[in-house]
Formats: C-alpha cells, structure tokens, sequence
C-alpha cells in the first residue's frame, strides 16, 4: 500500500513511489538523493509534526513534515 | 593541454572539499563535520611545474540549479573555472554522481576525486576505480583528504583532463545511466554495525536524541565555564599579576601621574594602585581584557564546538530543535549559525547564508544580533556580573534568552511568509581527530588575537582622547534623559555605549570603573548587548541583508534595547 512518509512507522522499509510538489521540491529532493524508484528506511518521527528521518542507502536525511507530507511510499503491509 | 588558471573544487556538500583545499594550498581554512560549513569561496595557490594557479574552494551544492545563496555562489564560480575537481564522497556513490553529470555536461575540463576513501573500507563498500574511470570518461582518483592520501596523485593527473563534448540529458535519463554505472562499479559487502552508527540512530530518535541533546549542550556548557575559569584563575591572572604589575607599576612610577601619556598607557589609579580592570590605559585594561579576561573563553569555547562540530553533532542538534525554532519563524538549521554567533558574531552572520529566503535571513540576523551575545562579551559579563553573584548572571542571560523567544514569536507572526521545511543531510559520527581539532583551534584563536586586539586598543584610545577633548561629556549630557532618566544609569555610561560599536567586550568592561550598582551593572550590560551589533558584525550583516533590511533590524535593535532597558529599570 502507499502512504506518505509521516504515516510510515519507524524502522519501516518502502520505495518511494510518488513526489507531490513544483519543480523546485522535486528536483531538490532528488539531488539530494529522495526520488522515485529508490527504496528507503525510516529511522525517526519527531513530535509535534517534527522532522522525519529516513535512510537512503548510507544517506541520513532530515526532512521538515510538510514536505515529508509529499512524499509518497510503497510499503509491504 | 592549456595552461589551467583556476582551479575549482566542486562537490556535495559536506564531501570534504575543504580538507582537499587545504591540503593541496597548505591554507588554514575551517573544515567540520557538517553541510555548510563553507559559505563563501576561498581560494590559494598551488604549484604545479612551472605553474602557479589558483585552487578555489567552493561552497558545496546538490545541484548547479541553485537552491540558496551558498549554492548560487557556486554556480555562478563554475563560470570562472579552467578546471573542476569534482569532489566525491566515495560513501556515497549514486547521489554524489548525479552532480558530476551536470557538470560534465557543462563541457568543462573534470577531474574527480573521490574522498572518504577509508571510510569505503570500513563500510563494506567496495568501488572498482577503473571501471568508474572508464564509465565516466574521465579520471578518477581515490583520495583522503583528513590524511592527504592520494592527494598527489590527484594533482599529478592535472594534465590529463581534457573537457568531454557531452549532450545535455534529462534528469531521469542522467539517475538511469548513474545507476548503470553503480551497479557495475560498486560491490557492497555486508559490515557490523559499530558503536557510533548506534549512537548515531539514538541521537535521532526523538526520545533519546533530547536527552542525548540535552546531556551535550549541559555538559558543554559546563566544560567552557570550567576550562575558561581554570586558565583565568591559575593561569593569566597571575601571569598578569606577578608578572605584569611590576614592570607597569615601574612605567607608571616613571612617567609620573597627571599627564596624558600616563593616562593613555597605564591609565587612571585607583585607590593609587594600578587595576587591571579598571584603569583604562592601553598597557593595563587594554592587554589584559582580551588576554587575560576573554581569550581563555575563547579557547575552551571553540575547543568544545570544534569537537562538536567534527563529531557531525551540530546537524542532529538542528533536527532535534527543528520544531521550537519553527515557532521562531526559522527552521532547525538555523540552531547552526547562531551557534557560531555565540563564539563571534560575524562567522555566525556569514553562515546565515545557509538559510533560504530573505525573511528567515532577516529573523536569524536581527535574532542573533539582539539576543546572542559572543563569547568574548559573555566572558566580560561573567567576568563583571557574575563577582556580584550567579543570580545576576541567570537575570542578563534570561533576559536575552527570553528576549529571544518572545521577538522570534513576533516575527513570526508578524512577517509574512512561512518558515521553509527543513530538508538537510545528516552525516555520521566521525571520531574528531586530535590534530585537526587543534589545528581549527588555532586558526580561530589567531584570528581572534588579530581582529580583536587592535580593536580593543583603538577603542580604549578613542575614549582616552574623547576624554580628553570633551567629546564624551557632551554626549553624555545629549543622551542623559535616556540613560538616566529611563534606564537608571549614570550618564557617563554613555562611554560604554560608544565603544560598543567597535568591540562589545571591552564596552562591557567599561561599566566597570563607574562604581555601578547590581542593578545597574544587569542594565548596562543586557543593553549593550542588545541595543547594536559591533561594527564587523554589522559590516557582514550590511552585505548579507541588503542596506533596507538591516535599517529595518537596526531600528528594532535600537527600541528594543530602550524597552528592555526600561523594563528591567522598573522591575528590578
């Protein structure tokens, strides 16, 4: 099923499916490495709406939640 | 081939460029484990033959679409370049790869160099060079820069370089051909988690990352007090005392009291003894100042980010304040530049470039200058407010702190616009190398000694002949209705305040010898704090905001620093 980033669980494992947003988040996200097609972990949620961390091979990032919101993940569930 | 001019080192950031640089220019330039680090290009000179070109060290950028100031730079640099050194983080391979395609497409001559090699090694993370080398067309050499591994055979291939005429491609066909190439040239092998990388996930997982986070900042705090305090106690101030005194005592027997040179090297008596604190001459207040009372908190201050900032602490710190500086109208990585601000301001107004848009660079730079006061001030402000007891200290520092949190609030209510999402990359946990950490130590202490001596000096000799021509006394009779009359202070404080504008350590110092009382003593110094940064600062900021913006913050900094001043005259 699909969900978006902040609905995964942490520790979850899924490949991003789908990035919603304009040009300038999409192809921020991707060369930082977040795009379609690569498959990814999340490590944490902060509260309150916080950031989400999420590993992408050796890569940790932090993304803010209303951009976490925008990405979309195919996860086994 | 033709002559190479100048050089560029180009890469992700945080792929170690300025660990190349450095080595390749023998240059002091400051390197830490985090995104960003570099903000403005530096550059030096190698020798290569007969040659001497430039190596420029460019601020580190995902993608030659620029996303924020720091990045623009580097793309409107890549213009100027005869040659790219393309700074690869071996670690990682794909995301790294997608700039050096934009760049190659660009039809420079490229170079790369693929860093962190060791670390490969240790992350099971196998790379066949000359495979990559022939995929990409162009040579590839591993090096480490924190070592200088394979930093002569990068420069040795110099000659090599010859630009490829390659056609633009789509993004998506560029990740198709990178992936391509990964999956032929990297093997990757199972490896056991370490120590660190545990620590590494704890530190950002919400409940364990803020105790993590708070233990840190606690005990950091509490080293710089104590490594500050300790040298001051058993080092400079005997230095000064038993070694100084004597020969100062000499000169001021020699020159005789009541004459100007004696006023303007040792300057006035107390009690017809020379204090450092307190006579103002350039020999006495004016070296022992920023030696004696302020260097030994520069040190253990930078001692403790430089271990910070080389163990990559300082990005989670930003992950885990992200939410609260929200509210602020900033988002987590703004916790960086004002961490820098707390050492010294400019560095900290130099790294607000970091952040995107002109809003949250307008908020970072009015909250920093009003409200973060640097290490050399805080030194003078323990120094000073702390001999009256901790209390006092706890007032000036709440006062800033909540100054802080209510203007953010403001602003952010205030401003239009919204706070932009933070999106940064976390790098791992690298155990700080002692002599790399002594090294950055060193250049921030010289440049410290540099900047802030001559300064000093001017600013005690300005007053003595402000002094003497009356200048000081004109003001203070103009400003009297203000600092009397709202804030409760004598008028001659008025000295301070014009001093503040060239250095805010030796202005706080100046409060000294007006025989102030505990409440006076809190006002005089939250409000030079507040009421305007020092001028190097806002020479930086001038340039970073734009003159109409930094008018703006000025004139908030100004009635600020009335209204605060104003409140604490009448509550305390």
């Amino acid at each position: 099923m699909i969900v978006d980033l902040t609905k995964m669980h942490t520790g979850e494992s899924g490949v991003i499916e789908d990035i919603h947003g304009g040009h300038g988040v999409i192809s921020r996200l991707q060369s930082m490495g977040i795009r379609p097609g690569k498959k990814m972990t999340k490590v944490s949620s902060h509260f309150w709406r916080g950031p989400q961390t999420i590993k992408i091979d050796k890569l940790r990032l932090a993304i803010g939640f209303g951009m976490a919101k925008k990405i979309f993940i195919n996860v086994k569930r | 081939m033709k002559d190479i001019c100048r050089i560029l080192l180009m890469g992700n950031p945080n792929v170690g460029k300025s660990a190349i640089f450095s080595r390749l220019t023998g240059a002091r330039i400051v390197i830490s484990n985090y995104p960003g680090t570099t903000v403005e290009f530096t550059q030096g000179q190698i020798k290569i033959g007969s040659q001497r070109p430039m190596v420029i060290d460019v601020p580190g950028t995902y993608t030659l679409e620029p996303t924020c100031k720091a990045e623009e730079v580097a793309v409107q640099m890549l213009k100027t370049g005869d040659l790219v050194v393309n700074v690869v983080n071996a670690t990682n391979l794909e995301r790294n790869l997608y700039l050096t395609f934009q760049l190659l497409e660009k039809n420079i001559p490229v170079i790369v160099a693929l860093n962190m090699w060791d670390e490969t090694k240790h992350q099971g993370i196998h790379i066949d060079v000359k495979k990559l080398e022939e995929k990409l067309e162009v040579p590839v050499v591993p090096t480490c820069g924190l070592t200088g591994e394979g930093i002569k055979e990068l420069v040795d291939r110099f000659p090599d370089v010859e630009p490829l005429k390659i056609k633009p491609s789509t993004d998506s066909e560029k990740w198709e051909r990178i992936g391509d190439i990964v999956e032929e040239v990297q093997k990757l092998t199972h490896h056991h988690h370490t120590l660190l990388e545990r620590l590494e996930e704890l530190s950002i997982k919400p409940f364990t990352g803020i105790i993590i986070g708070i233990a840190i900042i606690y005990s950091s705090f509490w080293a710089i007090r104590f490594i500050g305090e300790g040298l001051i106690t058993y080092m400079f101030e005997p230095l000064f005392e038993k070694g100084w005194l004597p020969l100062m005592n000499k000169l001021s027997a020699f020159l005789g009291e009541q004459n100007f040179l004696h006023t303007v090297l040792i300057g006035n008596l107390i009690e017809s003894e020379i204090n450092f604190g307190q006579s103002f001459g350039l020999l006495t207040t004016g070296l022992f100042v920023p030696i004696a009372m302020v260097l030994p908190y520069i040190f253990s201050f930078y001692l403790i980010l430089g271990i910070l900032e080389d163990f990559g602490y300082l990005p989670r710190l930003a992950v885990l304040v992200d939410n609260l500086m929200h509210h602020l109208g900033l988002h987590g990585f703004a916790i960086i530049p004002m961490m820098l601000g707390l050492g010294c301001n400019v560095p900290g107004a130099l790294a607000i470039r970091i952040l995107e848009g002109r809003r949250e660079k307008f908020i970072a730079a009015t909250l920093m200058a009003v409200a973060i006061p640097c290490m050399a001030q805080i030194a003078m402000i323990i120094g000073l407010v702390g001999q009256r007891g901790g209390k006092y200290l706890a007032i000036v520092f709440g006062t800033l702190f909540l100054l802080l949190i209510i203007k953010g609030l403001i602003f952010n209510k205030v401003l239009k616009g919204a706070s932009p999402e933070i999106l940064i990359e976390i790098p791992p946990y690298r155990l700080p190398q002692l002599m790399a950490v002594f090294k950055k130590l060193w250049m921030r202490l010289y440049g410290f000694l540099k900047e802030a001596l001559p300064f000093v000096l001017l600013g005690i000799l300005f007053v003595n002949i402000l002094h003497t021509l009356k200048v000081i006394e004109f003001f203070s009779n103009i400003f009297a209705p203000v600092l009397s009359g709202l804030w409760g202070l004598p008028k001659e404080a008025i000295s301070a305040l014009i001093v503040g504008f060239l250095r805010k350590d030796i202005a706080v110092g100046m409060l000294g010898p007006l025989n102030l009382t505990t409440k006076q003593l809190v006002i005089g110094s939250t409000i030079l704090a507040i009421y305007f940064p020092c001028i190097a600062t806002f020479v930086v900021l001038i340039r970073e905001l734009g003159i109409k913006d930094m008018c703006k913050s000025a004139i908030i900094m100004v009635v600020l620093a009335i209204l605060v001043g104003v409140v604490l005259n009448l509550i305390l």
